[in-house]
């Protein structure tokens, strides 16, 4: 993971506001470097008195068709680099930025509370849901109390518990996921890991009211899926999802040396892959450059389609709505019957 | 049968079962006749440790003597994601199917113990250390089915590494998938029993494995979602004495109890009778 942090404009150039200091990503630096440059001259510009408006021109026409020719070829492991992006906006960012009102519930009601998890009700391009997402924190402060995304038992349970109370009063349930998987310690491992996120499937696959989730930058396994059972599953479209991090993968099956660059094209985790696999409905296009470069279009992009999908959601009687859940994650999976050829969609 | 896998378990013992007449017990190394500890349901005489058992001899063990009948043999595993880390997911699973004369690491049928007729899905840890890809999912989730439309109670017997790495995300939702039928079969007032064999970790703990309506566990099986090795590197400290094991889970709250595996039979065909309609 690269260190370098320039000082740079946003992306689009705006001359004032969100300036900002961007963590730069390794393959990133090419960027970096013509946005120093353009970031030089003009301030020689302005310092100078003289027009370089031609040369600034050529400068952005430059950073734009590299910043397309990037984004456009990223693999598998940038991509993962892009999720992990300490700018990419989180669970809170996006609360702030898409939700007109936001009231966090607390506590599963059996042990404790679980930040790395949070639930609220909350009001969305108009409508009243129940918003469920895992967040990994923005200072230090906050990064070590949700522990870094990584949800517990009780994280889990509380959702689950907010879910029961979403299908109550007839609220809609939208889940942000972006963790890189359930917390791996004695006390969760104590008070049942495995037991709560697998009560959340199997309750997530019965709910009666519409869910929503979307994976916004890590799906990591069964900590992420613990809160991804929903009648459409999107993706942003540089999040990534995985039954193992690149890294877990790479030190099993690579043992030592570093190959998560290979783990990571290997696992297919990327929306390219998900979504002709079924695995994933939709895929959110993030603006130019990643979700990290203008957070406000990221989430303008999330909030439509949340907007849209409640819509259409909304729309189905509650047995369809669970009829074709049940059927969305039942036709998930390769197979090869010889009495008769089975598989799952568009897997040739 | 030969090398069990023994990369979930922390300490390093083997479960192997080599070649010969004689064996040694991994736990108090004692020296054992092979026919004896076959005729004590591979446990050992001496000190009671539970050897992994491949699905044929657990079924053997399970069901009365020529009941079981096999559904959904023809399943075979594909290579959906042409997965290929230092050896390819094809090969892997060519050398994985002639070591082991089974197609993918899970065996279901209908049988019955002690005159009372069930479903049964029952994992084997010979296969790529009994992990879940697709074939694995869909031949549960079709158990699962079975038992739900038959009105039949569903033992699954879990021994697993978790999901299988080498099918990626469609592995992950075979846990999504087992445990939606699974939510069909409680609606439909099914009974399941879920057996937890040594050992049971990652995605297939955290699916159907946790769902049962009732939890048994066979002694000593380490029963995870994290792995105890992934769990030590990430806090860099020793881990409890027992940790993760059934005895562990029992006391934590997580099982209904811990049972030998000369007790089985009776203890589910028990289980069955009390939920009898
Ligand atoms: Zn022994």
């Amino acid at each position: 993971m690269a260190t370098t942090i320039v000082e740079s404009q946003t992306d689009t150039f705006a001359s004032a506001g969100a300036s900002n200091l961007r963590h730069v990503l390794e393959f990133e630096k090419p960027l970096a470097h013509l946005e120093q440059q353009i970031h030089e001259v003009e301030g020689l510009q302005s310092k100078n008195g003289v027009d370089y408006a031609a040369e600034l021109r050529d400068l952005r026409n430059n950073y734009t068709a590299l910043l397309r020719k990037t984004y456009g070829h990223l693999s598998a492991w940038e991509t993962v680099q892009v999720a992990r992006h300490p700018q990419r906006p989180l669970f809170r960012d996006y609360v702030e930025m898409i939700c007109r009102d936001f009231r966090e519930l607390h506590g599963d009601r059996h042990f404790g509370e679980d930040p790395a998890i949070q639930c609220g009700l909350a009001r969305l391009a108009g409508h009243k849901i129940m918003l469920i997402g895992t967040h990994k924190g923005r200072d230090t402060k906050e990064k070590i109390k949700c522990c870094f995304g990584l949800a517990h038992p009780e994280g889990y349970r509380k959702a689950l518990r907010c879910m029961k109370l979403a299908e109550k009063f007839g609220l809609p349930v939208v889940t942000l996921v972006d963790t890189a998987g359930a917390y791996p310690g004695i006390g969760a491992e104590e008070r049942g890991q495995a037991e709560s996120i697998a009560r959340n499937l199997m309750e997530m696959s019965r709910l009666r009211t519409p869910i929503i989730s979307i994976i916004t930058g890590e799906g990591g396994s069964g900590g992420a899926l613990g809160l991804a059972i929903a009648d459409k599953v999107a993706m942003l479209e540089f999040a990534w999802y995985s039954v193992i991090s690149p890294e877990g993968c790479s030190g099993i099956l690579w043992k030592g040396g570093n190959n998560v660059a290979e783990a990571a094209e290997a696992l297919k985790l990327t929306s390219k892959y998900l979504k002709p696999m079924g695995i994933v409905d939709t895929v959110i296009p993030e603006p130019l450059g990643g979700a990290h470069r203008d957070p406000r279009a990221a989430a303008y992009s999330l909030e439509q389609y949340i907007a849209k999908t409640l819509r259409d959601l909304k729309r189905c009687k509650t047995e369809n709505l669970l009829a074709r859940r049940y059927e969305r994650f039942r036709d998930l999976g390769v197979v090869i019957e010889s009495s008769r050829k089975q598989s799952s969609r568009s897997m040739a | 049968m030969s090398q069990a896998p023994n990369d979930a378990n922390p300490n390093h013992r083997t479960h192997g079962v080599p070649e010969g007449l004689w064996m040694r017990c991994p736990e108090c190394s004692a020296m054992l006749f092979r026919k004896a500890v076959e005729e004590s349901l591979h446990v050992c005489p001496e000190c009671g440790h539970h050897f992994r058992i491949s699905a044929h001899v657990r079924i053997s063990q399970l069901c009365d003597p020529d009941t079981f009948e096999e559904l959904f043999q023809d399943i075979e595993p594909g290579d959906p994601i042409h997965f290929h880390d230092k050896k390819s997911y094809k090969d892997r699973l060519q050398s994985e199917q002639s070591k082991t004369g089974n197609k993918d690491a899970v065996v279901c049928g209908k049988g019955f113990i002690k005159g009372r007729p069930l479903v049964l899905a029952v994992m084997d840890p010979t296969f790529m250390m009994g992990s879940m890809g697709s074939v694995v999912g869909e031949k549960i989730t079709r158990a699962i089915e079975q038992a739900t439309e038959a009105k039949l109670p569903l033992l699954i017997v879990s021994c697993s590494g978790g999901a299988r790495m080498q099918e990626s995300t469609l592995s992950l939702m075979q846990m999504a998938k087992t445990s939606a039928a699974l939510a069909r079969l409680d609606d439909a007032g099914g009974l399941f029993i879920s057996l937890l064999a040594d050992p049971t970790t990652g995605g297939v703990t955290a699916s159907f494995a946790m769902l049962g309506d009732f939890i048994i566990a066979e002694p000593r099986a380490l029963i995870a979602f994290a792995g105890p090795r992934t769990i030590a590197n990430t806090i860099k400290m020793a881990l409890p004495d027992g940790f993760q094991r059934a005895e562990f889970l029992e006391e934590k709250g997580f099982l209904d109890f811990v049972i030998h595996r000369k007790d089985l039979r009776s203890e589910i065909a028990r289980l069955i009778d009390f939920c009898a309609k």
